[in-house]
């Protein structure tokens, strides 16, 4: 009768575990949570007993909270700081990795009376007007750049973000590449002390206040700027050749990115910055965005079912990115990727 | 003979005491718990504040709160911008709006016929309920371009030569914020103010018809001074909510921490600050340098209440004289 109770309490035990659905958390970037709860929802549909949950609290939520450990993985557009990465070693005794998931960009949107065409921005040109060097639309280095496009004399108002985001870190990340002084005036930053200019919150509160206010100029995301059909200018890459953000234009960016084998996160090479690209299609203000991970996983279970998603959205996950406005990550990246997705133990 | 009714009495007196004081008790004890929990959420807050700011108030100090530069790429934190922000489109707000509130409440209390002033009261309390985030889209899409195209213009053609309407108009500015802000607070000075002009006893009203006053000097001289506590309660409540305003706020102020003399530049306020920076602050600096803010933000309510209370003792002792 013992015995008999016992088999049966093990046999309920067991169907139990088998049965149980099994919960893992992420929270971070906002900017690809479409293609994650698209990825986490497809997946859920292959393995029933499986939920990945996805917060989109914005790059800086997810960064604190994988290092506090409250969830399995974090999302972010930034890159780590030597500091975020010194924490989480001595906080969760592992290493942080950062993987890929799929690349976005940063367009030029502008509201300029009596102006449709699309504009073409220099270098210069983007520095200059972000530094509140160039003040006028009808300065030469805009004007030189658009032949053919009249330009009225009004002062140009700029827009940023006013939120600390992804979005604003590539922005900067560029402009610092492309222009020594932002780099020592400004620099590059999620946040950072903006020379002039308005600031909204979120992609909709930047498109909004250059849709309301004349002469603006600001930038958004390109996934943001193509849902809402809105025009874009041009950027002079780094081979001279302006180019209009796209999707394969975005990935060209990433062809050239040299990757560090180990896929620790920090600016060491594993988590390369790849605006003003080279390569001749190459879109000058694009960017990785990374899932950030623990190396050393204390549940094993967990630590299976995020090396099998990792390895299934680098194979067909990536094949729906593009319906979805996301460029795909480059071949190459994807082969180095999926041979350190098996660091993850 | 006669001691027994006395001592009937004193027994009657004793039983009625101790039921009075047993049920005195419990309400005793409950509404010292309530009262109780209100100090914890208090204690609690500034315990959070205090504690959550413990690095930027040491490498910062008094510098936190008198210096401009906020840049969280260096690291460097100042407040002054913010606190700026803050007092002036609180105030500015105020200023727009306790005329209005006041004016309204009085016509609903006083001299509205009584199917007008319940309709319009409970439109007031509508307007008391809509969030805060709505205000923010009306000011966006209504009141900023109305401003830029007719009420700017005229009031830089007249006012054109004082230095807080000097500056270019680019929309969201501390003007805006501050007439966001004022529409919103109104309905809380109208409603508060109301009830408290209806609950002036008649008689006073009486009194001063009688002597032969007017109905406005009766209003006005009367009425008003009368319920004066209440009104200013209801300014303090105003007050309380324009400085703690994030939503529509941050909507229409520009999100610039600058300090500038011209009303129609950019701005930004605490609340905004925190508001829009905590969900992405990544540094410990950074979130503590957020955290201090609060702690800012929390003793200008205090310095500004006070001094409000101060406002309203030496009126009231003026009045008296």
């Amino acid at each position: 009768m013992k015995r008999l109770l016992t088999i049966v309490v093990l046999a309920a035990l067991f169907a139990a575990m088998s049965f149980a659905q099994l919960n893992i958390t992420g929270a971070g970037a906002t900017f690809p949570y479409p293609m994650y709860s698209k990825w986490f929802d497809e997946y859920h549909k292959l393995n029933s007993n499986i939920q990945i949950n996805y917060q989109s609290i914005g790059s800086g939520g997810g960064i604190n909270q994988v290092t506090e450990g409250t969830v399995d993985f974090g999302g972010s557009d930034a890159i780590l700081t030597p500091e975020q990465i010194k924490a989480f070693q001595t906080k969760r005794m592992t290493n942080v990795l950062a993987f890929p998931t799929v690349l976005g960009a940063d367009v030029p949107i502008y509201n300029i009376p009596g102006v449709t065409a699309e504009l073409n921005f220099t270098q210069d040109a983007l520095a200059g007007i972000f530094l509140g060097k160039i003040t006028k639309w009808n300065d030469m280095a805009i004007a030189s750049a658009n032949a053919g496009v009249k330009l009225p004399a009004g002062d140009i108002i700029v827009v940023h973000r006013g939120d600390p985001s992804g979005t604003s870190f590539i922005w900067t990340d560029y402009l610092a590449k492309v222009s020594p002084e932002w780099k020592t005036k400004v620099g590059a930053g999620a946040a950072v002390n903006w020379p002039v200019g308005l600031a909204g919150k979120g992609n909709e509160g930047v498109s909004g206040q250059v849709k309301q206010t004349p002469n603006t100029i600001g930038y958004v995301e390109l996934i943001f700027a193509r849902q809402n059909k809105m025009t874009f200018g041009k950027v002079r890459n780094k081979s001279g050749a302006f180019v209009k953000a796209d999707l394969a234009g975005v990935s060209a960016a990433a062809v050239g990115a040299t990757m560090a084998d180990d896929f620790h996160a920090g600016s060491s090479g594993s988590q390369p910055s790849i605006t003003d690209a080279p390569g001749k299609t190459a879109y000058p203000i694009s960017s990785f965005t990374w899932l950030l991970v623990p190396e050393e996983i204390k549940d094993k279970q967990k630590a299976k079912v995020i090396t099998d998603f990792l390895k299934w959205m680098l194979g067909p996950g990536q094949k729906m990115t593009e319906a979805l406005d996301f460029a795909q990550l480059p071949a190459p990246v994807v082969a180095k990727e999926l041979k350190a997705v098996a660091k993850v133990h | 003979m006669a001691s027994a009714p006395a001592s009937l009495e004193v027994s009657a007196g004793r039983s009625l005491g101790s039921r009075v004081h047993a049920g005195d008790a419990v309400a005793y004890s409950i509404t010292l718990i309530s009262a109780g929990s209100i100090l914890l959420v208090t204690v609690m807050l500034v315990y959070f504040l205090w504690t959550g700011s413990e690095l930027t108030r040491h490498k910062f100090g008094f510098e936190f709160i008198v210096t401009q530069v906020w840049d969280p790429v260096v690291e460097q934190y100042g407040a002054l911008p913010f606190i700026f922000g803050t007092v002036v489109t609180a105030g500015l707000a105020l200023l727009i709006s306790v005329p209005l509130g006041v004016g309204a409440a009085i016509f609903l209390a006083e001299l509205a016929p009584r199917r007008l002033s319940s309709s319009m009261t409970f439109l007031i309390e509508l307007l008391a309920a809509v969030p805060s985030v709505i205000y923010g889209l009306l000011g966006i899409f209504l009141l900023v371009p109305v401003m830029r195209t007719y009420l700017v213009p005229a009031l830089k053609a007249v006012l054109g030569s004082l230095p807080i309407f000097s500056g270019p108009f680019y929309g969201p500015s501390i003007l805006s914020a501050s007439v966001v802000l004022s529409i919103m607070i109104v309905p809380f000075i109208v409603s508060v103010s109301r009830e408290v002009l209806l609950v002036v006893p008649t008689d006073q009203r009486e009194a001063s018809l009688a002597l032969g006053a007017t109905t406005w000097e009766t209003t006005w001289k009367v009425v008003v001074p009368y319920a004066r506590r209440g009104i200013f309660g209801s300014i303090f409540l105003a007050l309380a909510r324009a400085l703690g305003e994030t939503m529509a706020v941050t909507m229409v102020i520009g999100n610039t921490p600058k300090l500038q003399s011209s009303l129609l530049a950019p701005g930004h306020t605490i609340a905004a600050l925190i508001a829009s920076e905590f969900a992405e602050a990544t540094s410990a600096t950074y979130l503590q340098a957020l955290t201090e803010m609060g702690l800012v933000l929390f003793a200008l309510t205090i310095i500004l209440n006070g001094l409000a209370q101060l406002l309203l003792l030496t009126t009231g002792s003026r009045v008296k004289a």
